[in-house]
């Protein structure tokens, strides 16, 4: 007990946060309603932006927000909402399918365990360890220094990406107008 | 015990609290009277007296409009999502009013020997925060929209996406040529920079102009308020909500509306900055001491950036009362065609203005140039033969 009353403060931001993170993600895959699988999912982005936060980076934080939660499940909340989502699924019912998605989750799970063991772990020197680290200047300095080719390279596979999605969405000579 | 109470008298806390305090009631005092002035501007505009009954002049109708609002039926509809039908008007409000968090209201107050900003949170990444809120400011809508389980109000929530989505890329677009010739996300840096006249706005007209345009896309005003459009979908998102529900989405609107003029006038208009601040402060101080007669130039600064935003309110209202609505594809079109394009040039001519090194002789000159291409590129385009009218 007295070990617990002693955490430093950010131990509790972290533990609630984790909290709401996985209540988040269970929700998400839990609720019959894929409205609310939406909703829960941006509680999800929203806790884990907290967690970008206390790791030092808000220009992450930020980011992660305005893409994931601001515009992606914008569109995500979008699509659904067109759909009429009244008719039960029958994929619970099948039994084959079932088995198969225990099996290989389990396989996911045992694969990922093993790795966070093996995982080499690096302690932060509280020293040597620049405040700045994750803010926008640094970041912005070494994506543009240190990584510029990586950067441009993959700005060049978005504009690649956002061609073939133009392509395939351009309606052809002779098909109907909506 | 006596630790606590020094360390609340010593740091920042208690100023900040205070300050947070004041500018969640200024904001809701302004958006209360908005709604009011709406109505003047309106009667003005067309010719007519307004509300003239509760109060003088009309100015205790909004206490009786929110009182009306209180007392109506709180109805929730037998189909509806009973959760996110409630969700839905908390998050447009909460929304609404957590954009002003990052937007310096006037320079700094000395209180004690330290310097307290009249900001409520001072963060290196201020227009990224007020980028992301504004992003989230469209889940309201939808959740509501949805949640009644209503064609109308379904396909207002819809509409109020997608515009969202469309006009959040060229307002992104048009304020990173803000952020280029500033070099900082902080709103308090960008204003400090626009110190002396220096104000962004001769610097970036065009980049003016398309963030005006989104900010009245993303506040869901007219000529762009399709999502609540009465002729077409009833009453849009709201048809099915009454009482203070209803009164928290209109209110929203109303708060949006301050807060993009505080941004605006922060990003573009030099904010708390005002012609001769500089000689007003001198003059001051040497008539009332230092600490006092910053303190007092402050305050004429603060005057000076709610001048500003009370402009800003009043041109929202005065375009509502002059432009009419848009049709639906021509929204798009305009966001997609129109303004994005323009977004990307004015990126490209501010950053080759930066890099010639005379910013605001290279950004004007490339602007012109802009528009003479554009012009003889549009008298010299291939005729179409069966042209499409409005296409």
């Amino acid at each position: 007990m007295q070990n617990i009353l002693s955490l430093p403060p950010i131990w509790y931001t972290f533990a609630i946060l984790s909290v709401l993170t996985l209540f988040g993600a269970l929700g998400t895959i839990m609720s019959k309603n894929p409205v609310h699988s939406v909703i829960y999912l941006i509680v999800t982005f929203f806790s884990i932006s907290a967690h970008y936060i206390l790791l030092n980076a808000q220009f992450l934080a930020a980011v992660n927000i305005i893409v994931y939660a601001g515009a992606i499940m914008v569109l995500f909340l979008f699509v659904i909402m067109f759909l009429n989502m009244k008719q039960e699924s029958d994929e619970m019912k099948n039994n084959k399918l079932i088995t198969t998605a225990v099996i290989t989750a389990l396989l996911l799970g045992g694969i990922l365990i093993i790795f966070l063991r093996r995982a080499e772990k690096q302690k932060v020197d509280v020293t040597s360890f620049s405040s700045q680290t994750g803010m926008v200047e640094v970041l912005g300095k070494s994506l543009y220094g240190e990584y510029l080719l990586p950067f441009e390279l993959v700005s060049v596979l978005f504009l690649v990406a956002m061609a073939g999605a133009v392509m395939l969405a351009k309606r052809e000579a002779g098909e109907r107008h909506f | 015990m006596s630790s606590f109470v020094q360390w609340l008298t010593e740091s920042m806390f208690l100023w900040k609290a205070l300050i947070i305090i004041v500018i969640f009631a200024i904001t809701l005092g302004i958006a209360a009277y908005s709604t009011w002035a709406e109505r003047k501007v309106a009667a003005y505009i067309q010719d007519r007296r307004g509300p003239n009954r509760a109060g003088w002049g009309g100015l205790l109708q909004p206490l009786a409009d929110a009182g009306k609002m209180f007392f109506k039926e709180d109805f929730i509809p037998a189909q509806a999502d009973k959760w996110l039908f409630i969700l839905g008007p908390c998050l447009s409000m909460f929304t609404a009013l957590m954009s002003s968090a990052v937007v310096p209201f006037g320079n700094s107050f000395i209180i004690g020997g330290k310097e307290v900003f009249v900001q409520a949170i001072e963060i290196n990444i201020g227009i990224l925060y007020v980028f992301g809120v504004v992003s989230l400011g469209v889940y309201g809508v939808m959740i509501g929209g949805w949640a009644s389980n209503n064609k109308f109000s379904l396909l207002g929530a819809i509409r109020a996406a997608s515009q969202n989505i469309s006009y959040e890329l060229a307002m992104g677009m048009s304020i990173i040529a803000i952020l280029m010739m500033s070099g900082t996300l902080s709103v308090r840096e960008i204003v400090l920079q626009q110190h002396g006249g220096n104000w962004n706005i001769f610097y970036q007209p065009l980049g003016f102009l398309i963030f005006t345009v989104c900010a009245f896309a993303e506040c869901n005003r007219t000529p762009f308020d399709l999502p609540e459009c009465e002729t077409e979908l009833v009453g849009g998102y709201h048809t099915e909500y009454s009482s203070m529900k209803l009164g928290f989405y209109l209110f929203a609107e109303y708060i949006n509306m301050f807060a993009s003029s505080a941004v605006t006038a922060c990003l573009f208009f030099g904010g708390y900055n005002y012609p001769g601040m500089d000689f007003v402060e001198t003059q001051l101080i040497s008539a009332l001491g230092a600490n006092v007669g910053h303190n007092v130039a402050t305050l004429i600064g603060i005057g000076s950036m709610f001048t500003k935003i009370l402009f800003g309110i009043f041109f929202f209202m005065w375009v509502r009362w002059t432009v009419p609505r848009f049709r639906y594809d021509q929204l798009m079109n305009l966001g997609w065609k129109g303004l994005i394009p323009l977004a990307v040039a004015n990126l490209v001519i501010t950053a080759g203005a930066i890099l010639s090194g005379y910013k605001l002789v290279g950004i004007w000159a490339g602007l012109g140039l802009m528009i003479v291409l554009i012009s003889v590129g549009w008298s010299l385009r291939p005729k179409k033969k069966n042209a499409i009218m409005g296409a």
